[in-house]
């Protein structure tokens, strides 16, 4: 009984205890879900959960989260069924690419939003709060960047914008700013804050100083070139769109500027770990440990929920760890504008000068003596991927000219081949079979960013490897490319002259060898797959000539004479398929052959129209403010 | 149970009634038909290629509504009877559209009330006279001359002229079995321009193809074109 007495007073206790609380107590406990703001702003871990969420916001068009863009611009084939479509469209739509709609702007007002209250914040110690701002400033200048890349001159809102519920919204309408004045803000940004964010070449995954300057290298190279390519009918009378040519040389200078202080400054330089010139450029793109060429990346984690699936979803099909794979297949147009050691441009020798096949022992040989970029960045034939060679072949060609070929990977058929009537396999495990997804329908596979890792190609693991924006050899060929535009071809040879040797090419350019075209290509070849093709095509204002609508044929690829020109055509992928040529006594029995084929997915030639240079900007935003105006030629 | 019976039906008979109802809406029923021409000569443009845009105000949002020109310089659309206003984008269409005083593209006040046939005035930069398209021996032989119609500060030059040739009636840059270009830097004489091409092996098998030829005006998207010719051989 006393034990029930005694448990009776400790609830009354608590209870009275509980409501001689004042009203305002009770109801004003803070929750424990969420943080106030002001509590962030004390801590710097807390400050960085803040940031992190930010940085992970940070833009991008083309990445490895998503392979399948890589497949628009006849970079590579989409050899997955649902993807086809991507070469069966003839026209890119206005919109495409448009980067202009609520989440943009409400990521541009969290960023200011965090920089007013990072500037109110008085309890962190002030080099932290600096840096904080700082980033925030940088990712509000990537955001800006993209959006100008993209759309041409948007509003340039750097305060946080709140309505008042007024019913009077024409306060929070803000006109499109120049285009040049977009740029102008991008550079000025990130030369303010260069020298608030920490010099340290292995933070690779937060804004650095280079990661600044990078920026502001690539941004200024931008502007300067669409200075200087511009045409009448892309500007605007407001200049919303279109920057006046006399501004050119002011931002190559910045650029060259900008990106000779990451060179001088000498923390950086290219990735040269493995004397395997190819399996060397390959690791650049997977090695996260102490890669001193890496500036800035979106970097991922296994065994979180920050891992991706480009390797599952893009490794060799015969040696793949699930039964997928295969889908990006890097297209011949690319793959021959690799380059021979001795610095010229040449088809893959399919057919001889007479039209008759040219028969190889060895199924590599054919890619011999390329620009060791070629091999670092697709799977060829006969080459390896995790210590496994790939299996590509399309099948037997027989004496007469018929072709003995499968249906599926590593096909088998009894009785095919004359003279031998067991069971043989017909087809490469890895195919090429048209029309069959996971094959390589163009008879290669991607090697950049695939993961050597064991387990980066199982759904329960993945990958880790992270997304690289900003490299130094980007920052050496943009000094090459602004010195180039400058006049000063001297320059340009001695900066793109490291990224060639790197590639096997040691033969070095000399200045007068140093034409736009050349710098062209050499992007083209550095750079395929990581989602600068679009925007380098843009703003030289060479998309309309590259995706000109025109259909092309297998006669483009064999023989090709203008393999190193700025405006060859490439409005459809192509691709080069090897066969075993089969005839027992002959001298090339048992040898390869190759073909140009082109996919039967590839139905349409890309046309990219004047109005594609910048994406339309959407009826409801037209609708929404009275002070938009509308992209020209659309 | 007989209750029950009786809501059912009662609750049949209501549905059908109601959908008995009238739509909302009639469906357009005005026709509006005509072509782009230049002075009483029809423009011929690339199919899917150029279009125009109808604003009609009053009713909510803007939005354009959209009306291709088809590959003749003809085109068609359904619409309500209402007050439209007509206009090109900038750089739709191998044409200039006029300008209004404040520097961007005029509209045409169009009313619909019924069915109506227009055709649109518009300035083409070049038009394409005396073409002519003959088949011999395997090939197909083109020949026209260009009449420079704007000369003023808006005058464009000509980037390249193709003879092409299709299968089917659809004969354009996407849509063609051969082609024969000659660059615009290579083009002496604009009164003078004759092309051939080779007709490759059409599987099926037929004995004509379709031929045009075509003009791209050097930073303008859309091509003139000649009329669609089928060429049996």
């Amino acid at each position: 009984m006393k034990k029930y007495i005694y448990a009776f007073a400790a609830i009354a206790c608590l209870s009275f205890a509980q409501s001689c609380k004042k009203d305002s107590e009770f109801l004003d406990k803070q929750p424990t879900s969420t943080l106030p703001i002001d509590a962030v702003w004390k801590d710097p871990n807390l400050v960085l959960t803040v940031v992190g969420d930010l940085y992970d916001r940070f833009p991008d068009f083309q990445r490895i989260e998503s392979w399948w863009l890589f497949a628009d611009f006849d970079e590579g084939f989409a050899s997955a069924s649902g993807d086809y479509f991507r070469h069966q469209n003839l026209e890119y739509g206005y919109d495409a690419w448009r980067y202009w709609d609520i989440g943009v702007y409400r990521l541009v007002n969290d960023l200011n939003l965090f920089i007013k209250r990072g500037q109110e914040a008085t309890a962190l110690k002030a080099e932290d709060r600096n840096r904080f701002l700082a980033e925030a400033r940088f990712i509000r200048a990537g955001v800006y960047f993209e959006m100008v890349k993209r759309m041409g001159g948007v509003p340039l809102i750097t305060v946080p914008l709140a309505y008042d519920y007024s019913g009077d919204p024409s306060y929070l309408q803000y006109p499109r700013a120049k285009e040049s004045e977009v740029y102008d803000f991008v550079i000025a940004e990130l030369e303010a804050i260069k020298t608030v964010l920490p010099d340290n070449a292995t933070i690779q995954s937060r804004a650095t100083k280079a990661a600044a300057l990078a920026m502001e290298s690539r941004a200024a190279l931008y502007a300067g070139s669409i200075a200087k390519y511009s045409n009448a009918q892309l500007t605007l009378p407001g200049g919303e769109v279109g920057i006046p040519a006399a501004m050119a040389n002011g931002y190559f200078t910045k650029a060259l500027n900008a990106a000779k202080e990451i060179i001088d400054g000498g923390k950086y330089s290219l990735y040269k770990k493995n004397p395997n010139l190819s399996d060397n450029f390959a690791a650049l793109f997977t090695d996260k440990g102490s890669n001193p060429e890496v500036i800035f990346a979106k970097d991922f984690k296994l065994k979180t929920n920050k891992v991706h699936g480009f390797t599952i979803d893009n490794q060799p099909r015969s040696s793949a760890e699930e039964a997928q794979g295969g889908r990006l297949n890097p297209s011949l147009n690319l793959v021959q504008s690799f380059e021979k050691l001795d610095n010229t441009y040449a088809s893959f020798a399919a057919i001889d000068g007479s039209g008759n096949p040219v028969y190889y022992t060895n199924i590599t040989d054919i890619f011999a003596d390329r620009d060791a970029r070629l091999a670092g960045t697709v799977i060829l034939p006969g080459t390896q991927f995790k210590g496994k060679t790939v299996d590509i072949w399309a099948g037997y060609q027989l004496a007469n000219g018929t072709i003995v070929t499968g249906d599926n990977f590593a096909q088998s058929k009894s009785n095919v081949l004359p003279g031998n009537p067991g069971s043989v396999q017909v087809v490469g495990g890895d195919g090429p079979v048209d029309g069959l997804e996971f094959s390589a329908q163009s008879g290669f596979y991607v090697r950049k960013y695939l993961d050597p890792a064991t387990g980066s190609g199982q759904i329960g693991t993945r990958s880790e490897v992270w997304w690289i924006r900003y490299r130094y050899a980007e920052v050496l060929l943009n000094a090459a490319e602004a010195a180039f535009e400058l006049g000063d071809a001297a320059t340009a040879a001695n900066y793109i002259k490291p990224v060639r040797d790197r590639a096997g090419l040691t033969t070095a350019l000399s200045p007068a060898n140093i034409t736009f075209d050349r710098i062209v290509h050499e992007r083209k070849v550095e750079f395929a797959f990581e989602g600068h093709q679009l925007w380098d095509m843009k703003r030289w204002r060479l998309a309309d000539k590259v995706w000109n609508g025109n259909n092309m044929s297998a006669a483009d690829f064999t023989n090709a004479s203008n393999i190193g020109s700025a405006t060859r055509t490439s409005t459809q992928v192509f691709g080069l398929w090897p066969y075993k040529y089969y005839n027992p006594g002959n001298a090339n029995h048992l040898k390869y052959i190759f073909k140009v084929i082109k996919p039967s997915r590839v139905t349409a030639a890309h046309r990219f129209r004047i109005g594609n240079y910048y994406s339309s900007i959407g009826q409801d935003v037209l609708n929404g403010n009275p002070k938009i105006i509308r992209n020209p030629n659309q | 149970m007989k209750n029950r019976f009786y809501f059912i039906i009662g609750a049949i008979i209501a549905v059908l009634c109601s959908s008995c109802k009238k739509d909302n809406y009639e469906a357009p029923a005005a026709d509006f038909t005509g072509r782009i021409v230049y002075k009483g000569e029809a423009i011929n443009v690339q199919y899917g290629q150029v279009n125009f845009e109808l604003w009609q105000s009053g009713f909510g949002n803007y939005a354009a509504l959209k009306v291709n020109v088809s590959q003749d310089g003809s085109y068609s659309a359904k619409l309500f009877d209402g007050n439209y206003k007509l206009v090109f984008s900038p750089n739709q269409g191998p044409f200039l559209w006029k300008k209004n005083a404040t520097g961007k593209q005029d509209s045409i006040a169009v009313n619909i009330s019924g069915s109506k046939a227009m055709d649109i005035e518009v300035m083409p930069y070049y038009m394409i006279r005396n073409a002519s398209l003959t088949a011999a021996s395997g090939k197909v032989n083109g020949s026209c001359k260009l009449e420079k119609i704007i000369t003023d500060a808006n005058a464009k030059d000509i980037e390249s002229v193709s003879l092409y040739i299709n299968k089917t009636q659809f004969v354009d840059g996407g849509n063609n079995i051969a082609v024969q270009q000659l660059t615009g830097a290579t083009i002496a004489d604009l009164n003078n321009l004759s092309m051939s091409v080779n007709i490759p092996a059409i599987v099926p098998a037929q004995n004509y193809v379709f031929a045009r030829i075509g003009v791209k005006i050097a930073g303008v998207d859309d091509l003139i074109f000649t009329p669609v010719a089928k060429i049996s051989f």
